[in-house]
């Protein structure tokens, strides 16, 4: 139960929206935000309540609370027992699930298209009636605990990710860990997921998507019946966080654990996240990373560092940027072995070098415009994927109309646009650098 | 072990079924050459999802070249006909085709999808990863790299540390007793001349599996097949015996530095074709099944927090049977954990389950039937397992019903049939306090019922 979004490393995704015009939204008088997506292929519905809010809103000293609360929401309500959600949608032949980001919470169920109405109720009901008992309180937090150390604790590279993290961000909360820091993880209680819950869980800061074998009138209907009635939060803030000082002084750290079997080393950089109405940075960016890491066989570094020479066994690029405030671009190198890591270092800095020098290579940017107008086709397929796709970008605050940009919006990207962005954002000023090894080999 | 997770996906798939939608058909498709495939026409996407196996996968490998077959499947990507590795991903990327190729022990997956406007490119791509690759030294060599980095990872990965123990003490003597990637000597010292063998041993005609789903149709796909793997070798090589189960019950403590312990335990389980099989299924449901309200996450989880997430599952494989389970916990509530999972596997085996939890159960497993069928790469998918595990066609029509035949004096009767306390084995990856290696089992092993 109860995944985590953004790992260490993301996945380049070149996410579309569906070809076909099936996406309807539409706003409730209290505020909540809905958004129809249909495929009546099968008798299946996907139902996804997205709120605002995530780990970078949490009050200082309290990490893990949104995380915590998103456990919680599996508890009782006026109406439902505690422990009866998961067992109701269950019953039905569904499933259902949530994860938090820094960005948002999310909850979602799927299930038989003629089963909306109920878990629509059920949603509908925990959004502002939950009901806490301490001894509920005490246990969960017993099990986020074991959570943390099978997620984290347990995996050297994880621990090391949150390490990195913190070291980019000195100022803005994408800085702490999503699941919070194992000390402040312990003293969170029954107040803390109450107060948090009763001002960020509210129809005004959510958005429903409704995904599947269904129509917008009826999606209307039921969300009017049963979401209709909520209150809405009065005066909910901007979302405005604590943003980064210019970053002054390239940061390095290194870590080393014997459970460490292949050291890699990670560099990040910070990068303009993916705004409302100016997609063009983020569609250089997504370019770029594909370009240079993208593909373990034709992106820049598989071929300098894999093939025309034998540096890595494995290098590839990142880029995290469908974010609320800045995101970050990355490069990972897994030195083949007799490699050190200064030599893996120095091997990418150089491949990196000559890329900035010899420019973009127009048939890998030919073939990628390709996948991305295939993209549009396969994603047609995937009905809770395209579900995620329009939930995140509203949660983060994109609107329906950018997502249907984006792929127009990736097209337009030239040669240029990815050089220009590569220029900006490769600064290692700016940079993180990481050197992650097994016990022992540190300092080489 | 080889019991993976990938298994366990392919016995949720047997027992789902099939929406009662009449105009989702499966068409049983022989080719002009004798190839036959299972087929859901869906036009309203322009591509298809095309799935194939060939049956026997890494249990093929000889003795001395083990990890041969599972690094044959990863290079057949590495350059194929005039193309090298570079010049092939280039093909692939620009027809925007999506290929995938694996090995696991009962099978090689290959997985295929594309658009319609470029089929016939996409299947003659394919089709020379499949007949003619090259196997070029340098692919076979940086391939190697690969998976010598991901075995060095292996060994320091509680989770996979504690399926190896669990393999080598439950198979002891059979391909299954072993990584099919295998060890970082055999990967070293494996050659162009292995990977060759393995190709020719393993993809064979006598042993594959096709179904397809999406904008293609009857007509279309019988050429294609023939096109696609007509040319492969008719007979490969000879299937390895059963496996048997050589573990009785006891505990294995492997000493790994973490604050956490990873459990693995298990006992034999049921083949797919005994006629127990879905009682046992719903019984598992009901232990440490898919659902959140199943009774080992209820006492571990729910009322302890001694856990994130415990679960339990039937492992039917092609030469042997395994009913196993896992969590993680707190070194300092490994005891606590483990009594307490017997004593669930007691309160099975003497008291069944109640007329409340069946009907619970049957409600769910009907109920989510049209759930696994939404998109072509799912239908792809769940066609070709189905005949895999040797069932008809007309399986997904009629599997509700078996699951509802099931009564309650079934699964009494084959819950004291299937759990076994006493022969019920764990294995400790971590630091436990105060868990001893007990181990009762012996080379005598345990007979199969």
């Amino acid at each position: 139960m109860i995944r985590m979004l953004r790992s260490a490393f993301v996945l380049l995704s070149l996410a579309s929206p569906a070809l076909a015009e099936t996406v309807t939204d539409f706003t409730l008088p209290n505020g909540l935000q809905v958004v129809v997506i249909e495929d009546h292929r099968a008798p299946v519905v996907v139902h996804m309540v997205w709120y605002r809010v995530g780990a970078a809103d949490e009050p200082p000293g309290h990490s893990g609370i949104a995380h915590f609360l998103e456990h919680l929401m599996f508890k009782g309500t006026d109406e439902v027992p505690s422990g009866k959600f998961s067992e109701i949608v269950q019953a039905q032949g569904g499933s259902d699930n949530a994860f938090t980001s820094w960005d948002y919470t999310a909850y979602f169920q799927r299930v038989a298209a003629d089963r909306l109405d109920l878990v629509m109720k059920l949603e509908a009901d925990r959004m502002r009636d939950l009901r806490l008992t301490q001894e509920d309180v005490v246990t969960e937090r017993a099990v986020i605990l074991e959570e943390r150390t099978t997620r984290t604790d347990s995996d050297p590279g994880a621990l090391f990710g949150e390490q990195a993290q913190a070291a980019q961000y000195l100022n803005h909360p994408y800085g702490i860990p999503i699941i919070g820091w194992r000390h402040e993880i312990e003293q969170l209680d029954r107040d803390d997921a109450l107060a948090f819950y009763r001002r960020f869980y509210a129809p005004n800061n959510a958005v429903l998507v409704v995904a599947g074998d269904v129509t917008p009138d009826e999606v209307k209907r039921l969300a009017e019946r049963h979401y209709g009635p909520l209150a809405p939060t009065e005066g909910l803030p901007p979302r405005i966080r604590p943003s980064e000082p210019p970053q002054l002084a390239e940061r390095r750290l290194s870590m080393a654990d014997p459970r460490v079997a292949q050291p890699y080393v990670v560099r990040s950089y910070l990068a303009p996240e993916r705004n409302s109405g100016a997609q063009d940075k983020a569609a250089a960016l997504t370019i770029l990373a594909y370009l240079l890491g993208g593909s373990g066989t034709t992106s820049v570094l598989a071929r300098k560092l894999t093939f025309d020479t034998q540096t890595a066994v494995y290098a590839s690029a990142f880029y995290s940027g469908d974010t609320l405030d800045t995101g970050t671009f990355g490069l990972i190198v897994a030195p083949a072995p007799g490699v050190s890591l200064p030599q893996a270092e120095a091997a990418m800095d150089e491949a990196i070098a000559q890329f900035l020098k010899d420019g973009v290579d127009p048939a890998a940017l030919d073939r990628m415009k390709t996948q991305i107008r295939a993209e549009q086709i396969y994603a047609d397929d995937n009905t809770s994927a395209l579900a995620n796709l329009y939930g995140e970008a509203l949660a983060i605050g994109l609107t329906v109309a950018d997502v249907q940009a984006w792929p127009d919006v990736l097209q337009a990207v030239t040669a240029e646009d990815v050089m220009a962005a590569a220029q900006e954002v490769l600064d290692r000023r700016t940079a993180v650098t990481g050197y992650l090894e097994a016990a022992g080999e540190q300092g080489q | 072990m080889t019991v993976t997770v990938m298994k366990w996906a392919v016995v949720a798939l047997v027992l789902a079924a099939f929406p009662a939608r009449a105009e989702i058909a499966i068409q049983n498709v022989t080719s002009p050459g004798g190839i036959t495939a299972w087929l859901v026409e869906d036009h309203n996407i322009p591509f298809t999802a095309l799935e194939i196996r060939f049956r026997g996968g890494t249990s093929l490998d000889l003795p001395g070249s083990r990890g041969a077959v599972n690094l044959m499947a990863a290079t057949l990507e590495e350059g194929a006909g005039a193309l090298d590795a570079q010049g092939f991903a280039e093909a692939r990327d620009a027809l925007a085709a999506g290929f995938g190729f694996s090995a696991g022990q009962d099978s090689i997956g290959v997985s295929a999808r594309f658009l319609t406007e470029n089929r016939d490119a996409a299947i003659d791509l394919l089709r020379s990863a499949l007949i003619e690759p090259r196997f070029d030294e340098d692919a076979v060599e940086r391939v190697k790299g690969l998976i010598l980095a991901g075995l060095a990872s292996d060994a320091q990965d509680p989770g996979v540390l504690a399926m190896r123990r669990f393999d080598e003490m439950a198979f002891a003597g059979h391909p299954y007793g072993s990584a099919g990637e295998g060890t970082p000597d055999s990967v070293a010292a494996l050659t162009r001349a292995d990977v060759l063998d393995a190709h020719k041993a393993t993809m064979t005609r006598d042993r594959v599996y096709v179904a397809a789903a999406g904008d293609i149709s009857v007509a279309e796909l019988g050429p294609l097949l023939d096109r696609l793997l007509g040319d492969l070798p008719a007979v490969g090589r000879q299937m390895p015996a059963v496996a048997g189960w050589h573990l009785g019950g006891g505990v294995t403590v492997v000493d790994y530095p973490s604050p956490q312990s990873v459990i693995l335990f298990g006992q034999e389980g049921l083949r797919l074709d005994d006629p127990d099989f879905f009682a046992a299924f719903i019984l598992n449901e009901v232990l440490g099944g898919e659902r959140f309200s199943a009774r080992l996450m209820t006492e571990l989880r729910e009322k302890r927090g001694l856990t994130y997430g415990v679960s339990s599952f039937l492992a039917p494989m092609d030469f042997a049977q395994a009913y196993m389970g896992q969590m993680g916990t707190a070194n300092a509530t490994v005891a606590q954990s483990i009594a307490l999972i017997r004593q669930e596997w007691q309160r099975l085996a003497t008291e069944g389950i109640t007329a409340e939890e069946l009907a619970a159960t049957k409600t769910y497993m009907t109920g989510s039937y049209p759930l696994r069928f939404d998109g072509n790469s799912e239908i792809a998918d769940i066609l070709v397992g189905l005949q895999m595990d040797g069932l008809p066609i007309d399986y997904p029509a009629t599997r509700n019903a078996r699951v509802e035949a099931v009564t309650l004096d079934d699964v009494k009767r084959v819950a004291a049939r299937l759990f076994q306390p006493d022969k019920l084995h764990f294995v400790v990856v971590g630091q436990p306090e105060g868990v001893d290696s007990a181990d009762r089992q012996g080379s005598e092993g345990v007979p199969a019922p």
